[in-house]
């Protein structure tokens, strides 16, 4: 049996390199030994992304793209069709927990300073993921056709037509209509089952990949990569990725798994913050809903764009604050990466930082007051000046001296 | 299209301010268990929701299995506008003709206790009360203006509003509407005590209907996060195991 077998890998390492890629990939693939709590989010995402690749597949299955058809297919799948309800609530919640632990995946790379050089790349492609994975979730979300669906598309898709000129002859080539439609249904279907997915996975093949080459960072921001290696051929702080992060993976998926499943099976909607109450009235173009807000993990940039009173320099700030995440790899001028090594300035700018984006993310939630708008401008400006002054204040703080080997 | 939009942003404010109007919400302590509320809940809907409300997402049979009934019960019960039992509660309604005799269309509940809530629904069924300008005579204290007349009047009877007189900050006094009251008091409590159970029974299977597989998913939800927790304790040795000899 075992020679059938080492038979049949030799047979295929002759015409594809699987062994190649398997040692190159995991067995060889050194990572530092120190990986923490931080470290689980990168092999969620991709369990994410996999839990909804396939029950995507299997709504797809059953959706109707059609504006007459699209509100009452979801409830046939919810009721008529066999764990259709299981697939859709995975799907649905699935969308929220992706960006849990795509949020929580790039607040590690800022605790240790993960985008710094050599990581530059590997950053920006994280950041494309980031960007094609907000356009995937709204594309989906106008799918279910109900009222927040609808609404929600409209506002989002009428920001474009604060662009001067050309704003609102694109917003009506985005919609295809000049309003939100069955044809915007339509293609929003194509782009949100076809388009991208084929985009996020390419794009997170290519971060993969980038971050082979580079090595993965760790929580004392050291390259083990500088180190020598041992007798085993293994950096001095190095450990194969597997079988050793494969099983402690393995760990978090099943904490993880259980997390999902108790909001699956008993909070599926999440108090309204993974699916909203009014999205159960069916999209109505005749009747504006009272208070129309987009989901939990957009609602921070939403406060930004309405922090500004005007529509055009609301926009343009709301794009800002995503753009310069880009820049961070050459905002950061401090001599260590991680934040072990960092003095007390970064860590309270990283802490007003957070302060903001939960903030932030709070006040796109609530009907707008003078207090709140005031209050989101506020915050706003502390999430630019988190960005803007760091080549400054990254420069000022005392860091502590790096060790040669990685502490625990 | 981009004015209208700016203009609905813009006037959020008030009009999010008039939607807390309104009495607080009465809890509706619902119990998707209780198999006797579900059916007496499905029979009212059936005979007073029914003719003019649809709940095209719901099948007869799978109320028929889910809450009890046989098939002969639900045909005698709950089957008035068709004789299918695989059929969904259809109405014979117009969108139309709703509009012209109510003003709109009356909606389809079948997920109406998940857009409403559940208790917003039961304290709307409470208080429906006698309104001389309006051209039903009713109106109601959570849906100002309600084009709905009061179906279920002769379960509870009439209701009166109770107006007091209040000064607010500036010394202006404002007509304020306190309570509601029955015309007719005789028996009151009794009344009053089986007209809630009555709506609360109607709730129950409203919210039965917005998720018929509500108590299945909870059901469910133990076996897997038993297993998951199984899961956790087998990979967590594993783990443990292979970091035995990493420093």
């Amino acid at each position: 049996m075992n020679n059938l077998l080492t038979a049949t890998l030799g047979w295929m390492d002759d015409r594809f390199p699987v062994s190649q890629w398997w040692n190159e990939h995991l067995a060889h693939y050194y990572a530092p030994k120190n990986f923490n709590f931080w470290y689980y989010f990168g092999s969620l995402a991709i369990l994410v992304l996999v839990i909804q690749l396939v029950t995507g597949i299997f709504l797809a299955i059953n959706y109707k793209p059609d504006a007459s058809l699209a509100f009452a297919s979801v409830e046939y799948i919810m009721r008529d069709v066999e764990y259709g309800w299981l697939i859709r609530y995975m799907h649905a919640i699935g969308g929220s927990f992706f960006f849990i632990t795509v949020y929580l995946h790039m607040f590690r790379a800022l605790l240790y300073g993960s985008y710094r050089k050599p990581r530059e790349l590997l950053w920006i492609i994280g950041m494309l993921i980031y960007l094609s994975l907000m356009a995937e979730s709204f594309l989906g979300y106008l799918l279910p056709w109900g009222q927040m669906s609808y609404w929600g598309a409209q506002v989002i898709i009428s920001l474009f037509g604060a662009i001067p000129y050309i704003g609102e002859d694109l917003a009506v080539w985005v919609r295809g209509d000049f309003v939100v439609s069955d044809i915007t249904l339509n293609r929003f279907f194509t782009y949100h089952v076809v388009s991208m997915p084929i985009i996020l996975l390419g794009l997170v093949f290519l971060h993969i990949i980038a971050l082979h080459h580079v090595g993965s960072n760790n929580p004392d921001g050291i390259e083990i990569k500088k180190q020598p290696k041992n007798e085993k051929g293994w950096y001095l702080d190095g450990i194969p990725f597997h079988p050793y992060y494969t099983v402690k993976d393995i760990v978090g998926v099943a904490v993880f798994m259980i997390i999902f499943a108790a909001a699956l099976f008993y909070a599926p909607e999440m108090g309204g913050y993974f699916l909203e109450q009014n999205n159960f009235f069916p999209a109505d173009p005749m009747q504006t809903p009272q208070h129309i807000e987009p989901l939990w993990y957009f609602t921070p940039f939403y406060a930004i764009l309405r922090a500004i009173p005007d529509k055009l320099m609301g926009v343009v700030a709301m794009g800002a604050s995503i753009v310069v995440l880009f820049l961070l790899p050459w905002l950061d001028r401090s001599p260590v990466k991680s934040i072990r090594y960092k003095g007390i300035v970064f860590k309270f700018a990283l802490f007003l930082f957070v302060i903001s984006f939960i903030g932030l993310g709070y006040l796109g939630m609530q009907v707008p007051t003078a207090t709140f708008t005031l209050m989101s401008q506020i915050l706003s400006v502390i999430y630019f000046a988190f960005f803007l002054l760091m080549p400054f204040y990254s420069v000022w703080d005392k860091t502590k001296p790096v060790p040669e080997r990685l502490t625990d | 299209m981009k004015r209208l939009i700016l203009a609905t942003i813009l006037l959020l404010p008030t009009l999010a301010f008039a939607s807390t109007e309104g009495p607080l919400l009465e809890q509706a302590h619902t119990d998707l268990n209780n198999k006797t509320s579900l059916q007496e809940g499905a029979k009212l809907f059936a005979n007073y929701c029914l003719g003019c409300h649809s709940a095209n997402y719901m099948r007869f049979e799978r109320i028929g299995k889910d809450l009890g009934f046989t098939e002969e019960e639900v045909k005698q019960s709950l089957m008035y506008t068709t004789d299918k039992i695989g059929e969904t509660m259809k109405i014979a309604l117009k969108p139309a003709d709703g509009i012209t005799w109510f003003g709109m269309a009356p909606p389809d509940l079948s997920v109406t206790a998940r857009s409403r809530g559940v208790n917003w629904l039961y304290t709307y069924l409470l208080t429906f009360y006698l309104d001389p300008k309006r051209p039903l005579g009713v109106n109601n204290l959570m849906f100002k203006d309600v084009a709905m007349p009061h179906v279920l009047w002769e379960r509870q009877g009439w209701q009166k509003p109770i107006y007091e007189t209040v000064k607010d900050a500036e010394g202006q006094e404002h007509q304020v509407l306190t309570k509601l009251e029955l015309v007719d008091k005789t028996n009151e409590k009794e009344r009053v005590e089986k007209y809630r159970q009555e709506v609360l029974n109607l709730v129950t299977f409203l919210e039965y209907m917005g998720e018929p597989t509500k108590l299945e998913r909870q059901r469910l939800g133990m076996w897997v996060l038993l297993y998951l927790f199984i899961f956790l304790i087998v990979a967590y040795l594993l783990k443990r195991e292979y970091w035995k000899d990493i420093h």
